[in-house]
């Protein structure tokens, strides 16, 4: 009963700090808002007010995408902990990084025209086809996928991604397009966007949060799975599927941010303790709460200018990773 | 009544044959152990049994029906597998890890029920770790963490329970610990027990049959007392043992190499 409470708790506690988060990032940034235009954009919308159509058209929707993105993210990478048994996983391990970047490079050579609406579909094929690619050749053996060949498969077939479209750029002189994809930012998310892919995220999202206890038997080894008749290649399948979908769409949307995969799972862990019931919603609450706050800082600490908000996260992600490494090899 | 039988089962790894044309019976409520030298094949069929492996060629029984046709959630009501300690869910406390043992009954979005509480108490109570529920397995010795596996074992409640090396990495005194829990299932509360063991005294003390297996074969099979011979032990382990007689069981006093073409 008090553990439960105390659960409840840490999760009203993040949800009033999302919404804090939200609240100032819509009123902060390049552009100061008073409080009585951020409320008169929602309640009595004057589309002739630039400062209210800013709020509507462009803020909101980065900042909704910022939120989704975040939650998506941390979540990817709880998963891919899971399913590896390895800690410091993260979603780029399924190539997912590195084959939204390839589309996004055929894009930029091919189609320089294209709209951002279609290059951002393109690359969530690129992830799903390099996702693809890392689970036929891990499942090829016996072992059945096995976390070891997963790992494996899934850094040789980035490596293989991104050679190809680091070559490609280099020909095509396209270094500074894409550079501000591999730092991340959420500046460019339109409603467009949101609308085509948010459901998506959302349906992610509530799929991982039902699969909670079967990722908790992930902990076992493959044999007692099997021995207490549950299916290990279900299990995984259905989460990495899960994943290409969730960070398939986010890599896309505002590039590969680093480090969001990884800490916010272990924070999770540490306030919550290790049953994914619990652990899988706050993984999302505080994916978000990141993603919303690295945004607003990327854009108030050298306003008009944007600062990339994946080098915020790795600011703080970082030292992190450094602490996270000692602990656990001390634990060895 | 046999509980378990297998008939002609083969199975072959990296298309490897390590078991050949195996036919072996285990009998109800009874305590069946394998023996055999490492590599001996031991394991796999331990792992074939507990429908881990797939036999390349045979089939495997579970009361009189073929497991291959037997829904896998349904096997793990009647049969729960300890498979060799390999497993690192460190970061779970005794308490979830026996709960574990309550999947089988499950449904996908159920809590736990009233019997489910009852069962993993009943479990932990069972193999003496009620006391270390709520520590984290990363912080008991080898012999409580080997109690804690048994008690999910325990929790999901079959009547046949299968052990792959259950003492392995223990001391004498845990060892003798899990061999006495072992034993006392079986004769408490009627489970059949089948596992795989390297101790020989341990084997002939807590078995009722024994079935030696060498290279992939079934070497002999029987009671204790049939099977634990001078003669059986020089074909199985190539060891010359000097057997006494304790509690109308053998137990092997010391043994040396036996070479082949020996005098007696």
């Amino acid at each position: 009963m008090n553990r439960r409470v105390k659960f409840s708790l840490q999760v009203i506690v993040g949800l009033v700090i999302l919404a804090m988060l939200l609240l100032l990032s819509v009123r902060y940034g390049a552009n100061q808002n008073s409080d009585a235009t951020v409320f008169n954009s929602f309640f009595h919308y004057d589309s002739s007010n630039v400062d209210q159509r800013i709020i509507r058209d462009i803020r909101l929707p980065r900042v909704i995408g910022a939120m989704l993105i975040g939650a998506a993210l941390a979540v990817s990478g709880g998963l891919m902990q899971s399913v590896t048994k390895n800690p410091m996983a993260d979603s780029g391990l399924l190539g997912i990084n590195a084959g939204a970047a390839f589309m996004l490079t055929l894009c930029f050579t091919f189609f320089p025209k294209m709209s951002t609406l279609n290059t951002t579909v393109f690359s969530v094929i690129g992830a799903g086809i390099a996702a693809s690619l890392v689970f036929s050749i891990s499942s090829m053996k016996k072992s059945q996928m096995s976390p070891t060949m997963l790992v494996l498969s899934g850094m040789a077939i980035s490596a293989f991604f991104t050679a190809i479209s680091e070559g490609i750029a280099l020909v095509a002189h396209l270094k500074q397009d894409l550079a501000f994809w591999h730092f991340g930012g959420v500046s460019a998310v339109s409603w467009a966007q949101l609308y085509r892919l948010g459901p998506w995220i959302i349906i992610g999202l509530i799929a991982v949060m039902f699969m909670a206890s079967n990722l908790n038997l992930l902990t076992l080894s493959d044999d007692t799975i099997k021995s207490l008749g549950k299916n290990t290649m279900a299990i995984r399948l259905i989460s990495l599927i899960c994943v290409v979908v969730l960070s398939g769409i986010s890599v896309s949307l505002v590039g590969a941010v680093a480090f969001v995969g990884l800490i916010i799972p272990h924070i999770a862990k540490f306030l919550v303790g290790t049953n994914n019931k619990k652990v899988i919603p706050m993984t999302i609450i505080l994916g978000a709460d990141l993603t919303v706050l690295a945004d607003l800082i990327a854009r108030t600490i050298n306003p008009p200018n944007e600062t990339p908000f994946g080098i915020i996260i790795s600011l703080v992600g970082v030292p992190f990773f450094i602490y996270l490494a000692r602990k656990d090899s001390s634990q060895i | 009544m046999d509980i378990i039988e297998t008939k002609q089962v083969c199975v072959s790894y990296e298309k490897q044959l390590t078991i050949h044309d195996l036919s072996i019976k285990i009998p109800k409520g009874q305590v069946t152990t394998l023996i055999g030298p490492n590599g001996c094949g031991k394991s796999t069929l331990i792992r074939t049994i507990a429908r881990l492996l797939k036999p390349s060629d045979g089939s495997v029984f579970l009361d009189s029906e073929n497991i291959n046709g037997k829904k896998t959630s349904d096997i793990a009501k009647e049969m729960a597998v300890l498979p060799q300690s390999s497993d690192v869910a460190n970061d779970l406390t005794v308490k979830e890890l026996v709960t574990f043992g309550r999947i089988p009954y499950r449904h996908r979005f159920s809590t736990l029920s009233a019997i489910d509480k009852e069962k993993i108490d009943w479990a932990m109570e069972k193999a003496s770790v009620q006391d270390l529920q709520n520590r984290r397995l990363s912080t008991l010795s080898g012999g409580q963490r080997q109690r804690a596996w048994i008690a999910m074992a325990i929790a999901q409640d079959t009547d046949t329970i299968i052990l792959d090396e259950p003492t392995t990495y223990l001391d004498l005194t845990h060892q003798l610990d899990v061999m006495l829990l072992i034993k006392e299932l079986n004769e408490k509360e009627h489970r059949t027990i089948v596992m795989a063991l390297h101790d020989l005294n341990h084997a002939a003390r807590f078995s009722d049959q024994l079935i030696a297996i060498k290279n992939g074969f079934l070497q002999t099979s029987g009671t204790v007392n049939q099977v634990l011979t001078k003669d059986n032990l020089r074909n199985i382990f190539d060891i010359d043992a000097t057997i006494v007689e304790k509690d109308n069981k053998p137990l092997i006093l010391t043994y040396d190499r036996w070479k082949k073409g020996e005098a007696v």
